[in-house]
């Protein structure tokens, strides 16, 4: 990307990923009130993430951006002050505005081209907006109008200050009573800022200077936390401030100062007024003394007075007599580490690469811890021997530490979902159809890679979904359907992998029409008949997709061989279903992971397989009398009352001819997400392990039913199954005529 | 190419298949491994030997003679599998025996007489002499191209 020797480089980059979140948390925000939560703190929500964008887009000069976070946030500023609704025409604009915001905020990063027509389109709609609910004048920035008044500050040096606790006594920060009607009253502010408040760059002077403004205003300055010169850590807070503040507003504005500083700072407006509080705060002196966190934090060396104690040893031996109610401290400090207001948990930031690299390296200590077992076993150790239990714990670490290395990469879809949502936005408008999006499942993790590869299919299916799925709106009231249309996106786990599901209500495939195209194109015989699932498969085939003449069709079909080729690229599978009428559902499935699976090792004609562990349900041993033949060529085999259809791997992989006796022969029966069974053939079955997912190169070849590779102990490679793969071929190739030439695309 | 007063000089690996004498541009070259069982493919065309562990990755090997259209052989113990990469892809080839590394100039290269109308084909890119023999060098892209693919 960057040059990272450059620093600023570095902070624009964080900036831009803090802006992904933040528009995350925007996009949570509208859909919330969107549904109807429009309680306060959504609100705020919504406000603070397009202030923060606004805020670190001023530190860059990325003055387009600013331009439009400021428009968007003072209208936001309004619903915020409840002097204005955010109702349903609102609400999408506030969409769009957060879409733009995106597109800005990408744009900037990428030094791209502004789109100088969408924004002043949408800087005037939110200025109408605005009109409509009595426009209030453009406000300066802030940050703008900043002048040094430092007489607003008195930086209170009195000595004896130090132990007057009720000055520093703290109750939980942003306590304030909700029934407290507006009057011009008298406030105690105690504020002292964490570490954090300057880690992320705010200034306790902006959020004095704002009480200032409230009325009148005396500040006190508390330096009594600020250690001799030697011990002072620069980036440490020391100073608090206590405010004595006379004001005519409300107590919610004077928190609303500290707004940007929540959970960063402790925290305590009182209202003087308030005698119960007042009562509170005398009578609970001396209990306080100890929960005090500030005095926890205090250690007796920080004491100001004694910066002129001569004996520096002295002072972090022995604290001054003074100090004593302070003297448990330290131990107190130990044990109870002072937590910030809103405990969040704390996220790392790391590059991808670096992962990338421990779980190749991961899949290396699985590899060896492989080789090893087997070089161990057949070293004819007793397994109770040293070395076998130590291999067995061995296993087991190394099967926790794989685990939690997964677990790293592992996202919900969230982020994915709503960029679908954007998308369903977007084309709805476009082609002029009222369409809302329901997801589900947004907490289901899927590993990085994978959603980011997803995105792209997903895209696409979306607007074929929006597009070609959904009826017009006159369209579905003739057929008696809501007029409007509904797209679903799900996310669940299933049998082991990541099943994604894009469903709309809209008329289902037209297939006479699909089949006739197909025929139209060459892409099948003339005389073809197919399944209901097999014309639904034509919309796969890479010809289908390429003419204008598919786009005026009411079912399907652009692009979506593009799709499917992402979705195995992934190791995914893709599956139609329709129902004339009611709609079409696209499903994918996906593994969990790029990069290790739970497997069956079997052999099967001399040669080694790996068999994904989920689609495993039982194994049996054949006799003759269980296998039944339909028709030649294609044998089921009877389990309990029902039959499955029977294959031969060893036939199937073309590793070796059909076999004739069935008796005797170990089968497995698997079963796929589609609920689909079959039985397959093999030699033996030698093991169940965790194997690591090595991706076969197929630039130049690509071996139908294999879906990837891994290295066992002995350092062979063995092949990973794709059954499912399989079977759509073996009974493509037991079918003849044109349903061969369906497969062979499916392949 | 045609810069005739310094002429752009160039490694061979130089290999035998079938009796034959073919070479290699040895920057493509990554490395030469002694015969190790292969992990066939299902399917795959009868060139692509099939896949094997090269210190993690799996690598595909193709018989390089079976791929030029040459008779098949048994393997022996001196058959050694060159390892090239072509476009950021690894690749295995199995040849006979590897032979020697020349240095030579891009004037001592003639181009093949044009006899195989099939451009597919045309694996071999120039011919060149050394101490009478006639070596063949192979165009790597043609051999590796993924326009085989569709071949199953």
């Amino acid at each position: 990307m960057t040059d990272s020797n450059d620093p600023m480089a570095e902070i624009r980059a964080s900036f831009f990923i803090e802006c992904e979140e933040l528009l995350e948390a925007l996009q949570d925000g509208l859909e919330a009130l969107n549904d109807g939560a429009g309680d306060p703190e959504t609100i705020n929500v919504v406000f603070r993430a397009v202030h923060s964008i606004k805020g670190g887009a001023g530190a860059f000069g990325l003055e387009a951006l600013v331009r439009f976070a400021h428009r968007f946030e003072t209208v936001l500023d309004e619903i915020r002050a409840g002097r204005m609704v955010a109702d349903a025409n609102a609400l999408k604009l506030f969409f769009q505005c957060s879409d733009h915001l995106s597109d800005l905020v990408r744009i900037s990063r990428d030094a791209g081209t502004l789109p100088e027509d969408e924004t002043s389109k949408l800087l005037a709609l939110l200025d109408e907006l605005l009109g409509e609910n009595g426009a209030i004048p453009e406000e300066e920035e802030v940050e703008e109008e900043i002048d040094f008044q430092p007489a607003a500050l008195s930086f209170d040096l009195d000595l004896g200050d130090a132990d007057e606790g009720d000055a520093l006594d703290l109750l939980p920060p942003l306590t304030f009573d909700e029934d407290e009607g507006p009057r011009s009253s008298r406030y105690e502010i105690t504020f002292k800022p964490e570490n954090e408040l300057y880690e992320t760059g705010n200034e306790p002077f902006q959020i004095l200077r704002a009480l200032d403004e409230m009325g009148e205003c005396k500040v006190t300055c508390k330096t009594d936390q600020v250690p001799e010169l030697a011990s002072l850590a620069p980036e440490n807070a020391y100073l608090s401030w206590h405010i004595e503040l006379t004001t005519d507003v409300e107590e919610a504005e004077i928190s609303a100062a500290f707004e940007f500083v929540e959970g960063l700072c402790l925290l305590d407006i009182k209202s003087v007024d308030d005698e119960d509080t007042q009562e509170e705060q005398n009578g609970s002196e001396d209990s306080t003394a100890d929960a005090d966190p500030i005095s926890e934090l205090t250690t007796p060396a920080a004491k100001v007075e004694e910066v002129s104690e001569p004996d520096p040893i002295a002072e972090l031996s022995k604290p001054a007599p003074e100090a004593t109610e302070k003297v448990v401290a330290p131990q107190k400090a130990e044990q109870k580490t002072p937590t910030p207001a809103a405990p969040a948990k704390s996220v790392v930031r790391v590059d991808l690469d670096r992962i990338e690299r421990l779980v190749n390296l991961v899949g290396e200590l699985v590899i060896n811890q492989a080789m090893l077992s087997q070089s161990l076993e057949s070293s004819g150790l007793s397994p109770h021997s040293d070395a076998m239990n130590g291999l067995e714990e061995f296993q087991r670490l190394t099967r926790d530490i794989q685990d939690s290395v997964m677990m790293i990469r592992a996202q919900p879809v969230k982020s994915l979902f709503q960029r679908m949502s954007r998308i369903v936005r977007e084309s709805s408008a476009a082609v002029d159809k009222d369409v809302r999006l329901v997801t589900n499942g947004e907490g289901t993790e899927v590993d990085k890679t994978v959603i980011e590869r997803l995105a792209d299919p997903l895209t696409h299916m979306i607007r074929n979904a929006v597009d070609h799925g959904l009826e017009t709106t006159d369209a579905r009231l003739a057929a008696g359907k809501p007029a409007q249309g509904q797209v679903k996106l799900t996310a669940a786990h299933r049998s082991g992998r990541v099943v994604i599901e894009v469903a709309d209500d809209g008329a289902g495939i037209n297939r006479p029409k699909v089949l006739q195209i197909a025929i139209d194109k060459g892409l099948i015989p003339k005389d073809a008949s197919l399944s209901e699932s097999e014309i639904d498969n034509l919309l796969f085939l890479p010809g289908f997709s390429t003419a204008s003449v598919v786009s005026d069709l009411s079912g399907r079909g652009v692009g979506m061989d593009v799709v499917r080729t992402a979705i195995q690229a992934l190791g995914g599978r893709i599956t139609i279903s329709s129902t004339p009428g009611s709609g079409t559902t696209f499903s994918i499935s996906l593994p969990l992971t790029l990069a290790v699976l739970d497997g069956m090792v079997v052999q099967v004609a001399d040669e080694t397989l790996v068999l994904p562990l989920n689609v495993v349900i039982e194994t049996l041993t054949l006799s003759n009398d269980d296998v039944e033949m339909v028709r030649p060529g294609a044998n089921v085999v009877r389990v309990r009352s029902g039959f499955v259809p029977l294959f031969d791997l060893g036939e199937e992989l073309g590793y070796r001819g059909p076999i004739d006796d069935y008796e005797g022969s170990v089968v497995l029966l698997i079963a796929h997400e589609d609920e689909s069974r079959a039985a397959l053939i093999i030699d033996s079955i030698q093991d169940q392990r965790q194997v690591v997912i090595k991706g076969l190169d197929d630039s130049f070849y690509r071996a139908p039913g294999i879906a990837a590779a891994t290295i066992l102990g002995d350092g062979q490679i063995a092949l990973i199954l794709d059954t499912s793969d399989i079977i759509t071929n073996a009974i493509g190739s037991n079918i003849s005529g044109h349903s061969s030439t369906v497969s062979g695309a499916t392949s | 190419m045609s810069e005739k007063d310094t002429p752009e000089t160039l490694e061979l690996l130089t290999f035998q298949l079938a009796d034959q004498e073919y070479s290699l541009d040895i920057m493509s070259v990554r490395e030469i491994r002694g015969w190790t069982r292969t992990t066939p493919l299902p399917h795959a065309p009868s060139y692509m030997k099939g896949v094997i562990n090269l210190r993690g990755t799996v690598l595909p090997v193709m018989d390089l003679a079976q791929r030029l259209g040459l008779s098949p052989r048994e393997h022996t113990d001196r058959n050694v599998i060159i390892v090239v990469n072509h476009e950021e892809s690894m690749t295995g080839l199995l040849v006979d025996a590897v032979s020697d590394i020349i240095a030579l100039t891009v004037d001592d290269l003639q181009p093949p007489p044009e006899m195989q109308p099939s451009a597919s084909q045309n694996v071999v890119s120039a011919l060149t002499l050394i101490n009478e023999r006639m070596i063949r060098v192979l165009d790597l892209s043609t051999i590796v191209s993924k326009e085989q693919s569709s071949a199953a």
